[in-house]
């Protein structure tokens, strides 16, 4: 009973009640120290189950160690620590108490040793994160995060009902890996995946995050789909229908991206492709393939974190967040501008980048498995990711025309926590050894070979010509794109309207009806029993005149001669 | 004419776009003859062809270029398409008063 070792999650528990407490230098001391701290804590933690806690009839495991949870912890604070140097001077206080809340049930996840935990720290990211979409502060983030909100909520709820069954089914709590074969892992698998946004639900993701304010986006990037991840990798590994699904949202994030014309809007759908490169991974589910989708992971929280975080500074700087209002900027914005190439780089996984190190390993992992569609499908992405994340963020954003715009570069604090990911964009490009010693399983994988960087850079390149060549048929629209949210934004609305209609028509024919049926009653009732004061009896209602004696009397003899016939019969 | 150039930021001026194009060319041709000298292992056997990266890179952007093109007409809608026609009043004046705001550390 009770922790042997205290839990980091609850570091940043602790910090975030402190920045709601303290003031000035001292909350900025809290919001730099704490990630720190919480970083030291995480890598206390060995392997294997640390405490137990008895809680009803279950031993329920708030943290357990190992390769793969510290890995993802390590990256949830350092997102953490270089999140809060970006936005402490501009992101209000509540923002950032609720972003270090969202980190710290990120973190929970990371280290939750059995299903309950998992739940429980779920949950807590579902709030905060809703909280920090809030604080975007517009009637759209508001809007926004009630879907938010909703969906996460949702999913909350299916995971709840995977848990619960598993626990009956089994009796145990245990997180280990299973498959989606009965209703119950089912359930868990849908509750995770919603999170991750696979489809149909992707919509959620590029409906809140641009939403958000420059600051709440760059936390919004890392944690929610990035612990789907985690529990993927914990709960499912090798279950092939994740291979379809991390396909399709591959597919989906770069075909959207293409369509959309706000800044934040395109990295959002660019998230959904890059989780869904590591949903794959998840799915072929072996060393190579999971080792790469952690180290996959690891890579894009920082290069996405590095594009939100120039997307932010823009957006700050001159208020528009459009790709046909902005344009340009790479003259009065250099780091801005650099900053976001080199993320761009890393994203598009461009040779020397980490994101080449980490994603080619999945490709890997496919070739080893033998699954040519998977392999070739990955290839056509990797260009997709050039074409609408890698080549069109920053053409859209610094270059193309001149907006006539010139804003001043990033304040210093922002301009640092751009400049330490782009650093560790090229670092993990250049010496990937250091990740791949820390990733779960021991990794055999040479990722520069001359053949498969030339191959890559042909790619790459190819895809850079077919933008520029098919710029004209890229005009940027002011438009939205529809996608599965339309059902409830739109069509359940309709359906809900409608139904209203055909029930208010429905009341208003009842109504009427009522009105008739009453008058008839009523008519009826002083047809029959109406009596006028009145001395001629001829003049009341039938049942109200006075008959003769003698009718009466043959009345009661004609019924009773007939209940004697009946009951002889 | 030259002064128009002048004033215009260096990266910018026709002349410069136009090196550019020219390096950008020759960067591609050389990417794609490498394969002359550099081995391109293939796993499927036509991954290995020349110049096949450089197709299929070309292509898929097509592709996926087209194809977003396409589900254009159909998914398009105008930016308010969601908004509540009540509610847009409501949202500008709220918008304005949230404008700025720091948290005055």
């Amino acid at each position: 009973m009770g922790f042997e070792i205290f839990p980091p999650a609850f570091i940043l528990l602790i910090a975030a009640v402190l920045i709601c407490l303290v003031k000035g230098h001292g909350r900025t001391a809290v919001i730099l120290i704490a990630p720190i701290i919480t970083l030291w804590a995480i890598w206390q933690i060995p392997d294997g189950v640390q405490s137990t806690i008895k809680f009803l009839s279950y031993n329920i495991e708030p943290l357990e160690g190992s390769p793969v949870r510290r890995l993802f912890a390590t990256i949830f604070a350092i997102m953490v620590f270089v999140g809060g140097l970006y936005s402490f001077r501009i992101a209000r206080w509540y923002e950032l108490a609720a972003a270090f809340a969202y980190a710290a049930g990120a973190i929970g996840v990371c280290f939750a040793g059995d299903l309950i935990t998992l739940f429980l720290y779920w949950e807590l990211m579902a709030i905060f994160s809703t909280i920090v979409v809030w604080c975007g502060g517009t009637a759209g983030a508001r809007a926004a995060g009630i879907r938010y909100a909703i969906m996460h909520l949702l999913g909350g709820v299916i995971l709840k009902v995977g848990i619960e069954g598993v626990v009956v089914g089994t009796g145990s709590i245990q997180i280990q890996p299973m498959l989606a074969t009965d209703f119950s892992t089912w359930m868990i698998l849908i509750g995770i995946l919603i999170n991750a946004a696979a489809p149909p639900v992707s919509a959620w993701l590029a409906d809140a995050y641009p939403e958000a304010s420059p600051t709440g986006s760059v936390f919004l990037s890392a944690f929610t789909t990035k612990t789907a991840v985690l529990a993927l990798i914990l709960l499912f590994p090798g279950e092939p229908v994740l291979i379809g699904i991390g396909l399709f949202m591959v597919m989906y994030g770069i075909i959207f991206a293409l369509l959309e014309n706000d800044v934040r809007r395109i990295l959002a759908y660019s998230v959904v492709n890059q989780v869904g490169f590591m949903v794959v991974a998840v799915g072929i589910g072996t060393e190579m393939a999971l080792n790469g989708a952690t180290a996959h992971a690891f890579a894009h929280i920082i290069y996405k974190a590095l594009l939100f975080m120039s997307a932010g500074v823009v957006i700050y700087r001159t208020g528009k967040n459009k790709c046909m209002e902005l344009g340009g900027l790479f003259r009065t914005m250099p780091l801005t501008c650099v900053c976001g190439i080199i993320g761009a780089l890393a994203i598009s996984s461009f040779p020397l980048t980490s994101g080449f190190t980490t994603k080619s390993m999945i490709s890997q992992a496919a070739v080893d498995g033998n699954l040519m569609w998977v392999y070739m499908a990955l290839a056509a992405a990797s260009a997709g990711v050039f074409l609408h994340a890698g080549i069109k963020f920053p053409w859209y954003v610094f270059f193309q025309k001149d907006s006539g715009l010139r804003p001043k570069d990033a304040p210093w604090n922002m301009g640092l926590a751009m400049i330490i990911f782009a650093s560790l964009c090229i670092l993990l490009g250049i010496f990937p050894e250091y990740l791949y010693s820390l990733l779960p399983y021991p990794v055999d994988y040479q990722p520069y070979t001359v053949g498969k960087v030339l191959f890559y850079l042909q790619l790459l390149l190819f895809s850079g010509l077919a933008f520029f060549v098919l710029l004209p048929l890229m005009k940027r629209t002011m438009t939205i794109s529809l996608d599965t949210d339309w059902l409830w934004r739109r069509a359940a609305v309709s359906l809900i309207k409608l139904i209203e209609q055909v029930l208010g028509a429905i009341g208003e024919v009842i109504a009427v009806q009522r009105v008739r049926l009453q008058k008839f009653l009523h008519r009826m009732a002083i047809n029959y029993l109406g009596q006028p004061h009145t001395a001629d009896s001829k003049e009341r209602g039938v049942f109200a005149r006075s008959w003769p004696i003698g009718t009466t009397a043959l009345w009661i003899a004609g019924l009773l001669s007939a209940y004697v016939l009946l009951y002889y019969l | 004419m030259i002064n128009d150039e002048k004033q215009l930021h260096w990266l910018v001026r026709p002349t410069t776009v136009r090196k550019l194009w020219i390096g950008s060319s020759v960067v591609l041709t050389l990417v794609v003859l490498a394969q002359t000298v550099i081995y391109v292992k293939g796993y499927f056997g036509f991954d290995a062809w020349f110049g096949f990266g450089a197709i299929y890179g070309f292509a898929s952007c097509l592709v996926m270029v087209l194809v977003a093109k396409l589900l254009g007409l159909v998914l398009k809608r105008p930016l308010d398409y969601y908004d509540d026609p009540q509610q847009q009043k409501k949202q500008e004046s709220s918008h304005d008063k949230l404008k700025e705001n720091s948290n005055g550390v």
